[in-house]
């Protein structure tokens, strides 16, 4: 009989922890097969740091450092300049990227770190249970924002991807989304495109991928795709926001 | 035998470390050390290293973790202010169990406080500088031959017991210029890096994924790693306490102190032996693992202790315990920048009974 559906040989057969719905499983297996296809799963170390991937290091067959929150792109930028022919990547969420790590977000960037980012952006804290995003947006009822998320006194969701977009050094930046089937193929193309970027030592690479919390919403899985679609793509429009090095067309 | 050279004790740090094979120097600027950072700024690139200004402290010590997952020797230097920033990246190495080497040029604070030297992070570098229960290896030079010294010897400590090292100095430490011998064999990094088989340098598909962590979530298996990491520092304790004893035979009163006081305190106890007082000096050079055999022998002969610190009297306390309170301590303190002159000590000395 044909195989015509595997699991990728990097990801561990670890049963993953994540809630039903939560978008987490789906960009994971696009990160494995990004590392298979590039055969790079030998020479690659992976970076999770706090937030509910905070685990991956059991889900990932390489090499895996967890970090301390926010602080991925400064380990990841250690172990980059230690073993520059290795292939680096960290994988964060909205609260470790956007808020408590912004500093080491924007400076890694800024140095151009030939690393790959996976930035999960879901708008809420999901390990503590639903509090507040710097990614939530005006309106969103969170723990922390139990009236909604006020912007006089709480202030606007941030656009990390245009945001970084505004430096010189980065190679590659792209946003998508993992609420549908053309979607998750789209999300696909640009993991494996950032990682190919830092195996041709392009530079800095980051794939924000808007995805679900369908717990911390309040949702139901289906329902919490249709809230990307609805709400969270209009607030973070899908597209490529860097790619320094595209071909002339 | 090795050519003597005149280097400030922060140089002396820096060229040390290059010869103990460590390639990455991660570092913010902040006085009174930011001539560490020079120095790695100019000869990393012209032998293949790494010098990189990260942008706060935070990020340069999570560096180092990233470094020494990678099984490199690994270094950051900062002064007690940015040694505060780091503390959360420390308590991490340690509960990684990552080695790697951390130097602190003291000044006075607590705040901003000062640029001037200072002891006064004894207790935050001693009891463990960061959340969590556990320890550094700390190490206090007093002199910038130690400097270099004793740089070697916490990566070679920090590597054998899995643990971070910290090199613990006044900033009068940092900034001194002595004669000092560098060692002529140079440890080649590579080498450095062997026998790490934990180091996650990418498996080759040769081996099963390491994973550098500190996060447990089942209660008894954390239990586990805090009792394992302890039965490694009662080894460290048992086997690696250092310290200097100064015309300690005959004597009937004891000095305790460290870095740039046990220097000054050296002239006082020769002034004080002119005028008929039998004073010798214990000088802790391990501050954690803290000497405390060497403080309960002296016990057992002297009448009384004299801490000279450039803090309120934080070793006084490691000195107590280590006697069990069983004889007098009395105090020789300045702090803030303020560094005691020897008629200070001598005055000191000669109030002991």
């Amino acid at each position: 009989m044909a195989t015509v559906f595997e699991k990728p040989k990097s990801l561990t057969d670890a049963p993953l922890h994540y809630c039903p719905g939560c978008t987490h499983g789906i960009v994971h297996r696009l990160v494995a097969e990004a590392i298979d296809e590039l055969g790079i799963e030998g020479k690659t170390i992976g970076i999770a740091p706090v937030g509910c991937s905070v685990m991956a290091y059991d889900y990932f067959a390489c090499d895996m450092i967890e970090a301390a929150h926010g602080r991925a792109p400064a380990v990841a930028t250690g172990v980059k300049r230690s073993l520059p022919n290795n292939v680096v990547f960290t994988y964060q969420g909205d609260g470790d990227l956007a808020s408590i790590g912004l500093c080491e977000t924007v400076s890694c960037a800024c140095r151009g770190e030939n690393i790959t980012v996976i930035f999960i952006n879901n708008a809420i804290y999901g390990m503590t249970g639903g509090q507040m995003a710097p990614t939530s947006l005006v309106g969103q009822v969170t723990q922390t924002s139990p009236y909604g998320r006020d912007a006089a006194t709480q202030g606007l969701p941030i656009r990390i991807s245009e945001l970084l977009a505004t430096l010189d050094a980065p190679a590659y930046i792209e946003r998508v989304a993992v609420n549908n089937v053309a979607n998750v193929r789209r999300a696909k193309k640009a993991v494996l495109k950032a990682f190919k970027t830092q195996v041709e030592g392009k530079g800095f690479s980051l794939v924000e991928v808007v995805s679900t919390c369908p717990t911390n919403w309040g949702l139901t899985p289906q329902k919490a795709c249709q809230w990307v679609e609805e709400k969270m793509i209009p607030q973070y429009p899908l597209g490529c926001f860097r790619d320094k090095f595209a071909e002339a067309k | 035998m090795a050519q003597k050279v005149l280097m400030k004790g922060n140089e002396a740090i820096a060229e040390a470390a290059i010869r103990a094979g460590c390639r990455h120097y991660f570092g913010y600027p902040i006085t009174p050390q930011t001539e560490i950072a020079a120095y790695m700024a100019k000869r990393m690139p012209k032998i293949g290293g790494t010098f990189l200004q990260a942008e706060s402290e935070i990020a340069a010590i999570n560096m180092v973790y990233g470094c020494a997952s990678t099984g490199y020797r690994a270094m950051t230097s900062s002064s007690s202010p940015g040694i505060s920033l780091k503390a959360e990246g420390i308590s991490y190495l340690a509960g990684a169990d990552l080695p790697a080497l951390i130097v602190n040029i003291q000044r006075g604070g607590p705040g901003l406080g000062g640029i001037q030297p200072s002891q006064s992070d004894y207790f935050f570098m001693t009891r463990g500088p960061g959340h969590g229960d556990f320890h550094v290896i700390v190490l206090a030079p007093a002199s910038v031959q130690e400097m270099a010294d004793m740089t070697r010897l916490a990566f070679d400590l920090s590597e054998k017991y899995r643990m971070p090292a910290m090199l613990l100095a006044d900033g009068t430490m940092g900034q001194m210029m002595e004669p000092v011998e560098l060692p002529e064999e140079e440890i080649s990094p590579e080498d450095a890096r062997k026998n790490k088989p934990w180091a996650t340098c990418g498996t080759e598909m040769k081996r099963p994924h390491n994973i550098v962590n500190s996060l447990y979530l089942k209660p008894d298996e954390l239990e586990k790693t805090n009792i394992e990491r302890f039965e490694r520092y009662a080894r460290l304790e048992a086997e690696e306490c250092r310290w200097e004893e100064y015309m300690m035979d005959d004597a009937e009163f004891c000095v305790v102190s460290c870095g740039i006081t046990a220097r000054v305190s050296k002239n006082a106890i020769l002034e004080a032996r002119k005028r008929g007082v039998k004073v010798g000096m214990i000088r802790p050079i391990t501050l954690y693992p803290f000497p405390a055999k060497a403080f309960a022998k002296a016990a057992e002969k002297v009448k009384a202790f004299l801490t000279v610190e450039l803090n309120m009297g934080q070793m006084k306390e490691d000195v107590e315990l280590a006697i069990r309170c069983s004889k007098p301590i009395s105090t020789c303190n300045r702090v803030g920048g303020m560094i005691p002159s020897a008629d200070q000590v001598t005055a000191a000395i000669m109030n002991l009974k």
